[in-house]
């Protein structure tokens, strides 16, 4: 996030899309439901009828993937009608000409047709954002899960600088990260391309500068591989060894047969992890971990603030942290660590990470935790991001055209599935498919049925129906309900009796990696 | 009964609540009323998260496949045939044979390390993590 959670408290308008914040981010979900209580104002851009639709003040339902076209056409309205910041976006950008050459194009008529969204909409839906005077754009995962996911966050990004909502509180463009962690495992280096708080691997510099803190030579300054990517590799038989820790890509990644596949034709496959996960059967060593209770460390959430958990109790048996396993995987391999414990690590992610810097154990403990960037011990952390300047000086604005779902609907595979996730559940359900409140309150997979769809199709309520896709069939419950819209169903990745990670497109964003799970080809019909 | 304070390990909005004790036993949740994040609120997910730490399906040992089926083992045995195997890919197939996915659950202290392990140890850029879901 650009800002930060109590900023919600002061925002007078959240463009909210692709996010169902009330079941995946309940806390900030209740904090948007007071302030638009209070008066604040909710624009809410979602093909399905979510929880948040019923305070909403415009509820644009748009055709699925349908996302960079809708915000063309706002920012069309905007220019046209001379609403955006004349100010901001010449002292702080660049690329004006060109981002108005391109969404000049999206007239509301020609979005409509696109997008299904009214004209009259459109306009609304751009006069409100523009005049607000602070906006807050709030997405997840309805974003950046398409082919077109990176295209869709420049987008929002032109549409918030093009308006002057960003690099002041209430303001700027919010993307709700799902997991406790995400955040610190990117800011910690665990993806291909950069170490810890974005530091390029391909730089000649950065590399010295790790070889130097790492007491090591010749480190890999060439970009690795995207998890998807890695999938491939094992399938070709490129890739021999995966060390997974603490994920279940068996149940969580698009085309689960086809994972099925790579993980089996490796030569070694570790997985470290709580419980035996769906991934860690195929292994062939399985490292039994503490879970949260059972250490120390800190995690960073949606807003980048770096706070500390403690150990309540000890691991059973002989799970152990996380931690003291790589740590002797790596005495083991010959490469001598002397970690004492977290603390011990975080002194050390202080000196290599500007970012980090100043985030020490004794402020996070004091202070509630901070809020990076944090140079050094006497910075106070940072609410919102870009306040006077753009990390890099000018914001560009990076227009971009509408492209269609990698899987459109045909003849014989004739509705769009989209997928999610439930309050009542999380992720592959390894943690809360255990909790017993959870399973009773969502105890089974369901898909979601538009009641014109299904009295064509003559499912009832409840009743099995069978979901297939060019890549496999689930059967699952059928829920007739008016939340989904003509020709979209709707499910979850919860649940290992109905995978419906079986039937995505893996189909992915060329640049993020991210696959496409927000939309593919499927059909319906009730079992016999 | 004994009061700790942690960070909810379910989604990012990083809600903080105590975990509460009872002779070394966890027997629920208290959320901290001072912390910014949740000011005392916590969802159906956070109120319940303890349970799934004392479920009996955890692992309590390294297992092993051995004939075919995972076996319980010791971590001596574990551990060396974990470095053994990276090792000897590493040697036959170099670096980029090998790939390591990190978590979106874990600390970033540990996060911090699993990166340093797969570029400082094995030598290779092959790291990522689920951050796409
Ligand atoms: S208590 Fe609920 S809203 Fe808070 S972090 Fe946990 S899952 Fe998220």
């Amino acid at each position: 996030m650009t800002n930060s959670i109590n900023e919600f408290e002061d925002a007078d308008l959240f463009f909210v899309t692709g996010t169902n914040t009330t079941a995946q981010h309940p806390l900030i979900g209740s904090r948007m439901i007071n302030a638009v209580q209070q008066g604040a104002k909710l624009i809410l851009v979602d093909p399905r009828e979510i929880q948040l639709a019923g305070f909403a003040t415009l509820h644009l339902r748009q055709n699925i993937g349908t996302d960079v076209a809708v915000m063309n056409g706002i920012m069309q309205v905007i220019i046209e009608e001379a609403l955006y910041d004349r100010e901001f976006v010449e002292k702080r950008t660049e690329g004006f000409e060109e981002l108005k050459s391109v969404v000049s194009r999206y007239t509301p008529r020609v979005v409509e047709q696109i997008t299904g969204i009214k004209a009259a909409d459109i306009v609304a839906a751009a006069r409100l954002y523009a005049e607000a005077d602070k906006a807050m754009i709030v997405y997840a995962m309805g974003i950046t899960q398409h082919v077109t996911g990176t295209d869709n966050v420049k987008t929002c990004a032109n549409l918030a600088m093009l308006t002057g909502h960003v690099g002041r509180p209430g303001t700027g463009v919010n993307p709700l990260r799902g997991q406790n962690n995400v955040q610190g495992a990117c800011d910690m280096g665990a993806l291909p391309v950069v170490y810890t708080g974005y530091q390029k691997v391909i730089d000649p510099a950065v590399k010295t500068k790790f070889e130097q803190a790492w007491q090591v030579e010749g480190l890999d300054d060439k970009a690795g591989l995207t998890i998807t990517s890695m999938m491939a590799a094992a399938q070709r038989g490129d890739l021999k060894a995966l060390y997974i820790m603490g994920e279940n890509p068996l149940m969580s990644d698009p085309d689960t047969r086809h994972i099925e596949l790579a993980l089996s034709n490796l030569d070694f496959l570790v997985v470290q992890d709580i419980f035996l996960t769906e991934t860690a059967s195929l292994a062939d060593v399985v490292l039994p971990a503490a879970s949260f209770a059972e250490k120390s460390g800190t995690y960073t959430n949606t807003e980048r603030r770096v706070q500390i958990s403690h150990k309540a109790v000890e691991p059973p048996g002989q799970a152990r942290a996380d931690w003291e396993i790589i740590q002797e995987v790596c005495r083991r391999a010959g490469y001598p660590m002397d970690y004492r414990s977290p603390d011990d690590i975080l002194q050390e992610i202080n000196r290599v990470t500007p970012s980090y810097a100043g985030i020490t154990l004794d402020r996070v403990e004091k202070e509630f935790g901070l809020q990076w960037p944090c140079p050094n011990e006497d910075h106070p952390g940072t609410a919102y991001l870009h306040k006077d300047k753009f990390t890099k000086g000018l914001g560009t604005f990076l227009p971009c055209d509408f492209k269609p779902l990698a899987e459109v609907p045909d003849e014989e595979y004739d509705f769009i599935l989209t997928t999610g996730r439930v309050y009542y559940q999380y992720h592959t359900g390894t943690m809360s498919r255990r909790i017993e409140l959870l399973e009773r309150e969502a105890p089974e997979a369901v898909v979601e049925v538009n009641p014109d769809d299904a009295r064509r199709l003559g499912i009832r309520n409840n009743d099995r129906v069978e979901l297939s896709s060019r890549r496999g069939t689930i059967t699952l419950k059928a829920e007739i309900t008016q939340r989904v819209p003509h020709k979209v169903v709707f499910s979850t990745f919860h649940f290992r009796e109905a995978q419906v990670n079986l039937l995505t497109n893996p189909a992915h964003d060329p640049v993020s990696g991210i696959p496409e799970y927000k939309g593919c080809a499927v059909k319906i019909r009730r079992c016999a | 009964m004994e009061k700790t304070s942690t960070v909810c390990p379910f989604c990012g909005c990083g809600c903080n609540f105590y975990l509460v004790t009872d002779k070394g036993r966890l027997t629920g949740v208290e959320p901290s009323p001072q912390n910014p994040v949740n000011k005392g609120m916590l969802c159906a997910k956070g109120w319940n998260s303890y349970e799934f730490v004392q479920s009996p399906d955890r692992l309590t040992t390294p297992l092993v496949r051995k004939n075919g089926e995972l076996a319980q083992s010791t971590w001596d045995e574990a551990l060396q045939i974990v470095t053994a195997k990276l090792l000897e890919i590493r040697e036959q197939q170099g670096p980029s044979a090998l790939a390591f996915l990190s978590s979106a659950k874990v600390t970033n202290e540990e996060n911090y390390l699993f990166q340093k392990m797969a570029r400082a140890v094995f030598g290779t850029n092959n790291v990522d993590h689920c951050a796409r879901l």
